[in-house]
């Protein structure tokens, strides 16, 4: 029975499966991605309870006076 | 080293064939999916105080993620039984497109990332619920259940019906009345639906060694449950009625939808086999379709009464 062989270079159905999964991969990261980022945009804005330190005493933990009323 | 080729190449992986990336994605059950997100999505919209719809986009994609997480490992632990059915033996794994390896850890990957990114999304008890209904559904239905007891689909429900509760809770941080009332109309709704098809699949669930009622119990019993379960159906379904999450729509719907399968349940039980083979299950298929429609219109009219409210 003759061996029917094609040139290394040709790309075989393998390839292609490969080359699909490789982009469904990177299509995937990317929308990780940009969930990600999309969902940090959201929480700052959201931010009612943020309160970095800006090298000030935060005013959440001082204690109330009536000058802070 | 002319004559090696790519076709020779593959052949070395004789056994070892590699996966498409759609192989993947089927996995994750994609049809489960769309019911996940469905109600899911109405849990999150009633709920009380709402979110942003970025925070809520994540939740829903998370919640779906972790559905296909625990339908991945549902393929994993259930290949022997898939490979059996023919229903099933194409599957991703039984079909030997996919390792049992790889799905068990692409489910178990899956399912940390949905639950640590909807834990931080939204909070951690929408997060636990999550994980909870994971665990649910690949370790007390799939490893346990489905194999042990005829009313696996009774209580392995249970893990179909958590997805309004975690999109509720996604908004609210806690579970109400009326998320509990949700669950319970489809922890209700799916032994009547899942055994009025099985009434007339007649899978070969007996091959597989998978106790299913209308083999361990008979037809007849199967009827009888199907009526019992969608009489226990209606209280759930028109309690939702009374919460604040519903209005007029959800109950005319509900009183509706209610009696049409309340009807249906009752033609299915008092038919025998042999009523059933000469239309050929005309009346259990009329009412595996409805159903589907019952569901899916009691959560639409959830949704239509939210929208209500809000115009």
């Amino acid at each position: 029975m003759a061996e029917t062989t094609r040139p290394l270079t040709e790309t075989h159905e393998i390839h292609k499966r490969r080359f699909g999964r490789n982009v469904g991969t990177a299509l995937c990261l990317l929308g990780f991605c940009a969930v990600v980022f999309g969902l940090t945009i959201a929480k700052v804005r959201e931010g009612g309870l943020l309160e970095a330190n800006d090298h000030v005493p935060r005013a959440s933990v001082l204690p109330v006076t009536e000058d802070s009323q | 080293m002319s004559d090696f080729t790519a076709q020779t190449l593959t052949e070395t992986r004789t056994g070892d064939p590699e996966a498409g990336f759609g192989d993947y994605v089927a996995l994750l059950k994609p049809r489960v999916m769309s019911l996940v997100v469905f109600t899911a999505l109405v849990g999150l919209l009633v709920a009380p105080g709402g979110t942003s719809p970025m925070i809520g986009f994540t939740a829903i994609l998370f919640i779906a993620l972790g559905a296909g997480a625990s339908g991945a490992l549902n393929m994993w632990y259930d290949a022997d039984i898939d490979a059996v059915m023919k229903r099933t033996a194409k599957r991703p794994v039984p079909a030997g497109k996919v390792p049992a390896g790889e799905a068990l850890t692409l489910g178990l990957w899956l399912s940390a990332l949905s639950v640590v990114m909807l834990g931080l999304a939204t909070n951690w008890v929408a997060a636990a619920l999550l994980a909870f209904t994971i665990f649910f559904y690949a370790v007390v239905y799939s490893m346990w259940l489905k194999r042990a007891t005829p009313w696996n689909i009774v209580i392995g429900g249970a893990a179909g019906a958590f997805p309004p509760v975690i999109g509720w809770a996604a908004v609210t941080g806690d579970v109400s009345l009326a998320s509990i009332l949700m669950f319970g109309l489809i922890f209700m709704w799916t032994p009547p639906h899942f055994w009025a098809l099985a009434l007339f699949m007649k899978s070969d669930y007996h091959k597989a060694k998978v106790p299913m009622l209308t083999v361990t119990h008979g037809r007849a019993e199967t009827r009888r449950q199907i009526l019992i379960y969608t009489v226990l159906l209606v209280p759930v379904a028109l309690g939702l009625a009374f919460t604040s999450v519903a209005g007029p729509v959800y109950l005319a719907a509900a009183i509706v939808l209610n009696a049409i399968f309340l009807k249906g349940a009752w033609d299915i039980w008092r038919r025998d086999e042999a009523m059933a083979e000469v239309d050929g299950y005309a009346v259990e298929k009329k009412v595996f379709k409805f159903s589907l429609l019952y569901l899916f219109l009691h959560f639409g009219a959830l949704l239509a009464d939210a929208i209500w409210r809000v115009i």
